[in-house]
């Protein structure tokens, strides 16, 4: 198996832990992940002020993917959300070809239908396979509870990405972390927004989304919350202290990311899977696994 | 409070239905699916899908262009999801969003944005710094590549750091 592998902005930079734990769980699991350095950003945070430029953006990515004829895996839901609406928007209106692909001329790139755009927790699933990948498990992490967080992008909306999973009643997550044998716990605010697409307009409203969810998880005692967003992560891990402080509470809720749990199930060390850069840090399992 | 209808301009339901995504608006039947699904509105009463449309509907078009409530959406498309008329809120509003943009009433943040990818082709900067990070994870390299983003933006960044080659 080989996909292209679109890394976005914010995961080589602010999300290293996620993308050295995707990278060596496809390793075992026998997915090739092809780098494309030209790839870049997937033209999402202009969409809200110029969605006729974001969308060029996108169509230059898919143009480029286009020529390794493999199918477009991101790790970040928004890259993939925002990829797999541009191909369907596309391959859709002619006409927004015929304009975007006059844009992309002078570039020397061409964008044209048939890249299949998805999420990397997608492509395990409908490439590699559950009973595959439950097979492949050498760690029993019975004893630990993870809380997944789907997030919005990674299932809706489900026009243009729908097909795997009921965004209103999420089970793919949880099907992979119960592949190590892990429990999940599906906690009454599970579809709850991150915020994250917020953040930038109001902070003080992405905090009280995002904190209602962290106050739930913090006093259910989950070993961590899963995450498949570079997006997901700000708020959650990166903004926890400062919405804790806004609440005027105290919470610590152990945030990791689904690559993670996966890595330690296949056997690999923390250290591996750059547990060493989670900031809040699921403790419980670091010293399950303490080298 | 009363809407005279000669302050309403109806051609606006039709400029935004006109943007890419946005038709759906003409299929409202005000169920307030969205509104009731709206993890925003949830915690901000005042931020009302359902409301948003009835305005635009009605053609309040400066009142809804300049409003701040329009940026407070987290695109999250829960409200697609319920809507039985398929409108998509999300795509009508980032038709709203678009237009207001082009008056002027986007938000600082928003100019960043194309500033950031036409200067570095990427939200966030690559450095060696960055690099070096990566390469003691075992990670390949990233790049900054911008022409094709200030192609594309039509925007040029700042003297001095116009042009740098590839990293």
């Amino acid at each position: 198996m080989k996909a292209l592998l679109f890394l976005g902005c914010t995961v080589p930079v602010r999300n290293l832990n996620y993308e050295v734990s995707a990278r060596k769980v496809c390793e075992a699991l026998g997915v090739e992940l092809v780098d494309d350095a030209a790839l870049a950003c997937c033209g999402y945070p202009l969409k809200g002020t110029d969605q006729a430029h974001a969308l060029t953006i996108a169509a230059r990515a898919l143009a480029q993917a286009r020529g390794h004829d493999l199918p477009l895996v991101a790790l970040c839901s928004a890259c993939a959300g925002t990829l797999a609406e541009a191909e369907h928007r596309l391959s859709h209106n002619p006409e927004e070809v015929a304009r975007v692909n006059a844009e992309l001329a002078p570039l020397g790139l061409e964008y044209a239908p048939g890249v299949r755009v998805t999420h990397l927790v997608r492509y395990l699933l409908e490439e590699v396979g559950l009973e595959a990948i439950k097979a492949k498990m050498t760690r029993d992490l019975s004893e630990f509870t993870f809380a997944p967080h789907y997030g919005c992008h990674y299932l809706k909306p489900s026009e243009t990405i729908g097909g795997l999973d009921d965004p209103e009643a999420p089970t793919s997550m949880g099907a992979l972390i119960e592949a190590t044998g892990a429990k999940v716990d599906n906690y009454p605010r599970l579809k709850d927004c991150c915020g994250g697409g917020v953040l930038g307009a109001d902070e003080e409203l992405a905090g009280a989304l995002a904190g209602a969810k962290l106050a739930e998880l913090d006093a259910r005692q989950v070993t961590a919350m899963a995450l498949v967003c570079p997006f997901c992560n700000v708020m959650y891990e990166g903004q926890q202290k400062a919405i804790a402080k806004r609440m005027d509470t105290k919470f610590k809720v152990p945030v990791v990311y689904l690559t993670q749990i996966l890595g330690l199930g296949l056997g690999m060390t923390p250290d591996e899977l750059g547990f060493k850069l989670n900031r809040s840090k699921p403790k419980e399992l670091l010293a399950a696994f303490k080298e | 409070m009363s809407v005279r209808l000669n302050d309403c301009d109806p051609g606006f339901k039709h400029e935004v239905a006109a943007e890419p995504g946005s038709e759906g608006i003409r299929a409202c039947f005000a169920c307030a699916a969205c509104s009731a699904r709206c993890p925003v509105g949830a915690n901000r009463p005042d931020y009302d899908p359902r409301r948003l449309i009835r305005l635009t509907l009605l053609g309040r078009r400066e009142e809804v262009l300049a409003s701040p409530l329009i940026w407070l959406c987290s695109s999250c498309y829960s409200c697609g999801e319920v809507c039985p008329q398929q409108v998509r809120f999300t795509e009508v509003l980032t038709a709203i969003k678009n237009i207001a943009a082009r008056e002027g009433h986007a938000p600082p943040s928003a100019k960043v944005t194309a500033e950031l990818l036409a200067k570095q082709g990427r939200l966030l900067e690559i450095t060696e710094f960055e690099n070096q990070k990566r390469a003691d994870l075992g990670l390949p390299p990233v790049e900054q590549r911008p022409g094709d983003f200030q192609a594309i933006l039509g925007i040029e960044p700042d003297q001095g750091e116009a042009g740098e080659e590839p990293r």
